[in-house]
């Protein structure tokens, strides 16, 4: 297989790992104030992705980054072509990031309510953005024979593309919901579950209808692909297990969902990374838009080395956080 | 050289529009912002900010490692609370670092996508290492440090805020690495299809010496920044007589680490502009608004004129041979004037203006040597004054220590200001100028708006950040605990 196709599905592996790994603590900023009917139970919920979610979202920054590395020119198309979207994303990220450091600083409660609200209102617009971002890839959007963008900010607006960010916003509550259930204790715990299972029939109808979507939007024969089946079935194994109420199972699940949901994408992208409203002939495609080998190589062989050393220390960074946490811990927040 | 210039062709407009724009003159121009201008008014925005942070982050993720060190060694608990201390300032610190980062890493392909398509072979590299060595080691172990407290075995909890430092000095290293490649391509050559720079010798590229020196400069630069702000803090307390003995233990420990760290600094930096003058004989040049070729060449101390309009400055005090040594280490080295290096790329690159615009230059050349000697002598007045053992009551020092907490930032600021504006109109010194970089398809209306937006977002940031900083910086020290077991078991980063 050629370093081309390698760097495709490393990619795709980075996008996917964002959106398992961050997907979770989106959900936990969406919810966060919806499940608390406190401050302690909302310090509980945001502290069950404290000490992960920085790290969580280095896989945005180096999906970006491996992009760039990798295929230049699907970076500067994509990342110009959305420029407004990924200015707003910016903004959201940059809110929700300062959030979680800047609400616990002060004691008023209107402090903390107003980071509260900024935390849950960029925890929404990022995952449903970057959505978008990615069904326009698939969907198509109008490229040049240059392989500049010649839309504008409207044609990013496509039925399927919102469909998507619709989809990966759902999925991302749903993940959160129950990464709280296995993370915490008591009410919380329990509203989190009850949330779940409402929660889990609606992203099914969603994430089938995505899943059908997105096999039309391709047209790429009329039988869907593995991925999207597994993603269906995914989703459909998550309503049950859901029910059955047993945390660790619940959230191993909707990991499948999220993880198979963005692959879909990908993998009916392949070996295009933009598909062009102007015709196939100025699609952008893995080959036209990457890198030379000698990069190609060297990049590979840093991220064989670097790359499990990465996912052996954050896995380990999960284990010594694995422990629930109880809103007795939060009662009585002592100043330091 | 004409086929390093591939986009010559598409962005021809740009091109006329760059030459004219791309020395920003302060000339009284009236004519409307194109888009090179608001996309480097806008890059410009958001680095300068980032790097506010990035400086503080490194410098004080090290002493604060250091700080936890002498506790874990010594078990003296006024370590513990002052690793607290300054750990809380960190942490707040990195907080905006963090956000504005990753502007920084989506901007290249927003507002420069000529630029990213074209040397996005050689740069990006760079920056995917960056990510995968540095951010993710940063990130995940500055979560652990923070929440790791009291819950995690102490060796490990300190080998986290020194995974921090590291990554956070790698990071610096990685981004400079691509800076460096900018301001001087090595290890490429050119796609004779594409046209465009292929990366073909990493090695070249990391030991780039505009590299090596550079990133010298910066990490000391950093470690200066964040022994300011420790002073500063320090000083701060003191001058309240809140906790003296500790106190005096951290100011202490930022002053030792201060007067080497600055001699090095302006040392390297001075090593920076002979090789910078090597590569990029126009930086060097204008910073000293020297228009004819010198030899012996004097540096002013101060001037009037002698912007890109006025060639004939009235020199205030010249140095004799000073900029001599500095560009090139000899008492009598020449330097090639901004007229002679002009036509020389002119006949290289086609017509064209290649000065950058001196006025920048000249002054945040100054601007940062002048305040680097300012602190060079603050530090050593410390050191003075802690020999005597007066340090703690000397309210003179402790007054202007505590003031000294802007220096820093006006200093790095500067430095940048000379390395990125002495390379224009070059994006990538000879190979693409920063006209031919911008994005053509992103509209002036899309970039005035994140352009205000970010203006004001940022603006709402540093008002929350500095209130925060001020605030945490005045709080009393964490209480040293009575009983082991009192340490409230819930980190301070989630109340
Ligand atoms: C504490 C900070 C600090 C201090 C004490 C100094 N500088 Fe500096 N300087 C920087 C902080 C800095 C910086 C912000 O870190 C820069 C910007 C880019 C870089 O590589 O470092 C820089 C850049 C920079 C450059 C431009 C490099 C380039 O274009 O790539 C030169 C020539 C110098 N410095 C020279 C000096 C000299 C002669 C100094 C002694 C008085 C000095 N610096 C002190
Ligand atoms: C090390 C990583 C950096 C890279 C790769 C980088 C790259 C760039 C690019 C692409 C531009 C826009 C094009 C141009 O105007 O030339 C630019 C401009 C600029 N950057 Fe940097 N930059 C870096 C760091 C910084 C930092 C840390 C600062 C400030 C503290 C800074 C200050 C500026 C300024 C002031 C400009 C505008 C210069 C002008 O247009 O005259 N840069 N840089
Ligand atoms: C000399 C210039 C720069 C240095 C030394 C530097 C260094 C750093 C450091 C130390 C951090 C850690 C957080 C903090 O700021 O405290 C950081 C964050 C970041 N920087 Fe910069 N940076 C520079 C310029 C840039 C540029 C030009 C880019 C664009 C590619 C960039 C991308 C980022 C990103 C994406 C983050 C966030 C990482 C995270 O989420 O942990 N930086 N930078």
């Amino acid at each position: 297989m050629s370093l081309v196709n390698v760097w495709f599905i490393l990619i795709a592996v980075l996008w996917t790992g964002f959106f398992v790994l961050e997907g979770f603590d989106f959900g936990v900023g969406i919810l966060h104030r919806h499940l608390a009917r406190d401050e302690p139970d909302r310090m509980t919920i945001i502290s069950t992705i404290g000490p992960l979610w920085d790290g969580n979202e280095v896989w945005l920054v180096v999906a970006g980054a491996a992009m760039f590395a990798a295929f230049p020119g699907w970076y500067a198309t994509m990342f110009s072509a959305l420029y407004l979207a990924l200015a707003l994303v910016l903004v959201a990220l940059i809110l929700r990031g300062v959030a979680f450091e800047f609400r616990g600083r002060d004691e008023s409660t209107r402090w903390r309510h107003t980071w509260s609200i900024l935390l849950m209102i960029g925890s929404i617009v990022a995952p449903f953005l970057i959505g978008v971002a990615l069904g326009d890839l698939l969907n198509g959007l109008p490229i040049g024979a240059d392989q500049e963008y010649t839309g504008n900010f409207w044609d990013l607006l496509q039925p399927y593309a919102l469909w998507v960010g619709i989809t990966l916003l759902s999925i991302c509550v749903l993940h959160g919901a129950t990464f709280i259930a296995l993370k915490t204790t008591g009410e919380v715990r329990d509203r989190a579950r009850r949330l779940a299972r409402r929660a889990a029939p609606v992203t099914a109808v969603i994430v089938t209808v995505f899943a059908i979507w997105t096999h039309v939007v391709a047209d790429k024969g009329v039988l869907l692909n593995l991925v999207e089946v597994a993603a269906i079935l995914a989703v459909l194994g998550a309503v049950w297990l859901i029910g059955e109420g047993r945390d660790g199972w619940a959230f191993t699940v909707t990991t499948f969902v999220m993880a198979s949901t963005v692959v879909a994408i990908f993998t009916e992208l392949f070996p295009r990374v933009m598909v062009s409203t102007n015709g196939a002939a100025t699609d952008l495609t893995i080959s036209n838009t990457a890198s030379g080998s000698y990069s190609l190589k060297l990049m590979t062989v840093i991220f064989v080395v670097l790359f499990p050393v990465v996912a052996a220390y954050q896995a380990w960074s999960y284990h010594a956080f694995r422990r629930r946490l109880s809103r007795a811990e939060f009662e009585d927040p002592t100043e330091e | 050289m004409h086929e390093a210039r591939p986009h010559a062709s598409r962005a021809s407009s740009g091109v006329e529009l760059g030459i004219h724009t791309a020395y920003p003159g302060l000339r009284g121009d009236t004519e409307a912002m194109s888009n090179v201008d608001l996309a480097r008014i806008q890059f410009a925005m958001t680095s300068i900010y980032h790097f506010l942070f990035v400086p503080v982050t490194i410098g004080l993720a090290f002493l604060t490692a250091i700080l936890q060190t002498v506790w874990h060694r010594r078990g003296n608990d006024e370590y513990r609370r002052l690793t607290r201390f300054f750990g809380t300032l960190l942490v707040i610190n990195i907080a905006v670092g963090v956000v504005t980062g990753l502007v920084q890493e989506f901007q290249f392909g927003m507002n420069w996508s000529a630029y990213s398509r074209l040397v996005g072979d050689v740069f990006g590299a760079p920056l995917a290492m960056e990510g995968l060595a540095a951010f993710f080691l940063e990130a995940t172990f500055l979560g652990v440090w923070i929440f790791g407290w009291d819950r995690l075995p102490r060796r490990i909890h300190l080998a986290a805020i020194w995974a921090v430092a590291v990554g956070a000095s790698l990071s610096a290293a990685f981004i400079l690495a691509a800076n460096s490649w900018m301001q001087h391509p090595v290890g490429y050559t050119n796609n004779a299809t594409t046209g465009r720079p292929q990366l073909n010798d990493i090695w070249a590229v990391m030991t780039n010496p505009v590299f090596l020196w550079g990133y010298t400069h910066v990490l000391l630069a950093a470690l200066a920044t964040a022994c300011v702000v420790m002073l500063a803090v320090s000083a701060w307390q003191l001058r309240r007589g809140r906790h003296r003995q500790v106190f005096a233990r951290s100011a202490k420990l930022s002053l030792v680490v201060l007067a080497p760290t600055m001699i090095l600094a302006m040392f390297v930096g001075s090593e920076l502009g002979v090789v910078e003058a090597r590569y990029q004989p126009m930086k060097i040049a204008a910073a000293e608004a020297q228009w004819e070729t010198c030899q012996p060449c004097s540096f002013s101390v101060f001037q009037i004129g002698g912007g890109n309009n006025d060639q004939t400055p009235t020199k205030i005090i010249a140095l004799p041979h000073l900029l001599s040594l500095l560009a090139t280490n000899h008492w009598n080295g020449q330097v090639v004037g901004l007229n002679e290096v002009n036509a020389q790329y002119q006949q290289q690159y086609g017509p064209g203006n290649y000065v950058p615009n001196v006025f920048i230059q000249y002054w945040s050349m100054r601007l940062m040597a002048y305040t680097a000697v300012l602190i060079l002598l603050l530090s050593l007045w410390g050191l003075w004054q802690m020999r005597r053992g007066k340090l703690e009551t000397s309210r003179r020092f402790l007054w202007l220590a505590t003031w000294a907490v802007f220096l820093p930032i006006i200093m790095n600021t500067a430095g940048w200001m000379l390395t990125e504006s002495g390379r224009q109109p070059w994006l990538v010194q000879g190979i693409m100028k920063t006209a031919d970089g911008v994005s053509p398809s992103v509209g002036t209306s899309a970039i005035v708006v994140s352009l205000i937006v970010f203006f004001l977002l940022y603006l709402v940031l540093a008002i929350v950040d500095v209130v925060l900083m001020m605030r945490y910086a005045r709080r009393e020290l964490p209480p040293a605990p009575t009983e082991e077991a009192a340490e409230p078991p819930i980190p301070a980063a989630i109340q």
